[in-house]
């Protein structure tokens, strides 16, 4: 008998099925991965497993127990002591106005476990344990005084104070940094070690999927694809889907290096950029070249200091000192254009797609009426959208067409140079894998130069001729794409490195 | 900081009301002066107008920082004297109204939290008590607990019965709002990603509302509170006129009716204090309730 065993369990949201009959278990102390894009329904299950959207029909068996019909007091005495939830999104998870020994603390004090003394013991013990220093200190501060890894660290605290047998972790690294993803997935491996505990981890991610569990659930649209052991599902994948899957996952998929770039001068010459914000000096004598119709990568961690180098370079921040030159263009915002990382925050929803694109023309009064439409329309057909989606809204779009018309957007004025600003990384690893191969073809027709900026090694190796590593506030090292793939001289970089998942092959 | 600024809203209450009362048509001594039975000749008015204007805008000021409002027009006694007389009244109507309007908007938004079937019919709630005018509000209550049920004596009766009517047409009004901000923050923090995780860990619907969700509900809340105190005033005015009560807001009638300018500059400097102090305490308080905001 498995610890978990779900069966044909159905779940819908307002009318819509979400998910469609989905089976799978979990033995005691196994690492289960469920692996799926956005609205696969991997996330629904996991919700329906502790009751917290509960399914329509099907069973979950909990040590042979059904606890599908379950009322919402009966499965409280569940939660919490049985199964430990570890959240996505750690800097949301928490409640900001209590203080995180609390917050810990609360899941004994609802199940009434000890007194106040041994509680706080317990408590402190437990921030010891995921690894957190001076845990007398950390008890009495607020989430906000936490970094983004140490908060998640307390919600696993949370989730093991009462040492349950299963513990569902529903994306718990994909806000992090890879060194601290690393972290933090070790922490959970040695905790399901130490205590026996069971893992079902939900991700996006097949690589950290690949690395870490026994079993793997392939889910799409609301059913599992394929199930089976990680090395087995990996090793000879049965369904269409898991092999589309496994080929678009950069992580996974060993393609060749770019070649150098191509010998032309520089399109973007940056010099010895300095940046201060209050005296915490955010970009520390940065200096790096383009080539024209090459693309260079900046990688770093969150804080590294890329993001404000873009905003640099496409000047929406001054420099304190340093330059910036991009050869070529006379008028900066036309030829310079930027695409950010959350396409519909950077899509006014009130505008049509049509709307959206015409803008930069208007603004520069390109052509008349007539003239503008046409425009759209073939910037619409060079990004691959149908042109029935003119008259559409942001909101009816999927994430991979919202990010298509972003790019149809800073196209339409015909740039020399386009800045990426994380532009993929919103992106499920299918539709990722296409904006990066319509990047690369647009790079190739219109002798585009890029600056993607980025903390996915992996998206990195494949798109990028070169790259600049960056860390607190330095480039440590740059070259290209291969020399720093395959022998970094930097710590860091080595570091970096280590920590993107490697799948078992 | 904020004190400074407190200081500047004041001062701005004063100027304001100051220039508005001098340029309003018609004037106290001619209202009360100018009665042909009392024979006086324009010259005599223009001796009286001097007395009672001396010194202007800068006197008046420097008046007003030494706590010396001037005389009364109307009954020519010192305004500080009959602001000493009506206030007590006022502030024991005011707060009790405003502890009434935080009892029934708590009541209304976290009854509207907790219950999906009746919740539409309470979100309903603010809008009604919005749109009833204090005036008529006061008068129907009269009516129908006074007249008709007998259940509060309109004349006579202890200082509590008294009280009991008059508070309750000032506070449902006041209370509306309050409801509303509530309601709607508690609806905003239960959609936040931390409520899950709470509940994931076995606490039951209200133990996430009364140790989570309220103390994250609370800020908007407080500001409109604080807000709400210049309502409070304005209530008191009408309220206090129809129930017949002595206090700051029957002063503020009686003053206007007279034109009565030096009273309405102490009630307004008075009022604008007392909202200025108010909300200063309100951003004080944030930072307690918000860690975040501390520094």
């Amino acid at each position: 008998m498995s610890l978990l065993d779900v069966r044909d369990l159905r779940v819908s949201y307002g009318g819509h099925e979400a998910v469609k009959g989905v089976s799978l278990s979990v033995g005691e102390g196994e690492f289960v991965a469920v692996v799926g894009e956005s609205g696969s329904g991997k996330t629904t299950t996991a919700n329906a497993i502790i009751g917290l959207h509960p399914g329509d029909s099907g069973e979950i068996l909990l040590n042979g127990t059904d606890i599908a019909r379950w009322s919402q007091r009966r499965l409280r005495v569940i939660r919490g002591a049985q199964i430990g939830l570890v959240p996505q999104d750690p800097s949301n998870s928490l409640n900001p106005v209590k203080k995180v020994g609390a917050q810990i603390a609360e899941t004994l004090l609802i199940h009434r476990h000890g007194d106040k003394t041994s509680r706080r013991r317990r408590v402190l013990e437990l921030l010891e344990r995921v690894g957190l220093d001076d845990p007398a200190r950390r008890a009495g501060q607020y989430p906000h005084e936490l970094s983004g890894g140490m908060r998640q660290r307390v919600l696993i605290a949370a989730a093991i104070a009462l040492r349950p047998s299963l513990i569902i972790a529903d994306e718990p690294t994909s806000a992090l940094d890879v060194t601290v993803q690393r972290r933090i997935l070790d922490l959970i491996d040695d905790l399901r070690q130490e205590y026996g505990t069971a893992v079902l981890l939900v991700t996006h991610d097949l690589g950290i999927a690949a690395a870490r569990s026994d079993r793997l659930v392939v889910m799409r649209e609301g059913l599992v694809e394929e199930s089976g052991g990680t090395r087995e599902v990996l090793a000879a994948p049965a369904a269409a889907y898991t092999r589309r899957l496994l080929a678009d996952a950069p992580a996974l998929s060993a393609r060749a290096f770019k070649e150098p770039p191509p010998q032309a001068g520089p399109a973007i010459v940056v010099r010895d950029l300095v940046k201060e914000f209050g005296g915490f000096r955010a970009v520390d004598g940065v200096s790096f070249e383009v080539a024209r119709g090459s693309t260079h990568a900046l990688v770093g961690e969150s804080g590294s200091g890329k993001t404000t180098t873009a905003r640099i370079v496409t000047r929406f921040e001054k420099a304190d000192s340093g330059s910036v030159e991009i050869p070529g263009v006379t008028e900066f915002r036309r030829g310079v254009q930027l695409v950010y990382q959350n396409p519909y925050g950077s899509l006014d929803p009130r505008h049509s797609v049509a709307r959206i694109v015409e803008e930069p023309l208007r603004n520069f009064r390109l052509g008349d009426r007539a003239a503008r439409r046409t425009r759209v329309k073939e910037l619409l057909d060079r990004v691959a959208l149908p042109e029935a989606l003119l008259e559409r809204k942001p909101r009816e779009l999927s994430g991979g067409q919202r990010q298509r018309v972003a790019i149809a957007r800073a196209l339409a004025v015909e740039p020399q140079v386009v800045v990426l600003d994380e532009a993929v990384s919103a992106l499920d690893v299918t539709v990722q894998a296409q904006i990066l191969d319509l990047l690369e073809q647009l790079q190739r027709d219109l002798g585009l130069t890029y600056l993607f900026i980025s903390h996915d090694l992996a998206v990195v190796r494949q798109i990028s001729h070169t790259v600049s590593v960056m860390n607190k506030g330095r480039i440590v090292e740059s070259g290209t794409t291969q020399q720093i793939f395959d022998s970094p001289q930097d710590d860091y970089t080595r570091e970096l490195l280590a920590a993107v998942p490697e799948p078992v092959r | 900081m904020r004190v400074g600024q407190a200081l500047l809203v004041l001062w701005a209450a004063f100027t304001a009301a100051y220039i508005l009362l001098q340029a309003m048509p018609g004037d106290s001594i001619l209202i009360k002066f100018q009665n042909p039975e009392l024979g006086l000749s324009p010259q005599q008015i223009a001796e009286i107008r001097a007395y009672y204007d001396a010194g202007g805008y800068l006197h008046t000021v420097l008046g007003f920082l030494r706590g010396d409002f001037g005389y009364s027009v109307d009954t020519g006694t010192p305004v500080l004297e009959r602001l000493a007389e009506g206030l007590p009244e006022t502030a024991k109507l005011a707060t009790a109204a405003f502890v009434l309007a935080v009892l029934l908007a708590v009541l209304i938004a976290f009854a509207a939290s907790h219950s999906s079937r009746l919740r539409g019919v309470l979100l309903a709630v603010p809008s009604l008590f919005i749109s009833v005018p204090a005036f008529w509000l006061g008068i129907l209550l009269i009516q129908v607990f006074s007249f008709r049920l007998g259940l509060v004596p309109v004349i006579g009766g202890s200082e509590i019965q008294q009280l009991i009517l008059p508070v309750l047409t000032l506070a449902v009004p006041i209370s509306a709002p309050i409801a509303q901000v509530l309601a709607r923050s508690l609806d905003q923090v239960f959609t936040q990603p931390f409520v899950p995780v709470v509940a994931a860990k076995g606490a039951s619907r209200s133990w996430i509302l009364w140790r989570h969700v309220a103390r994250n509900a609370l800020p908007p809340t407080l500001t409109v509170a604080g807000l709400t105190f210049g309502e409070l005033i304005a209530g008191s005015v009408v309220t206090e006129t129809v129930f017949g009560r002595n206090g700051v807001g029957r002063l503020t009638e009686q003053a206007v009716n007279a034109q009565d300018t030096p009273v309405l500059l102490a009630v307004v400097v008075l009022a604008a204090t007392v909202f200025v102090l108010v909300n200063l305490l309100v951003d004080l308080v944030f930072p307690v309730l918000d860690p975040r905001l501390a520094r």
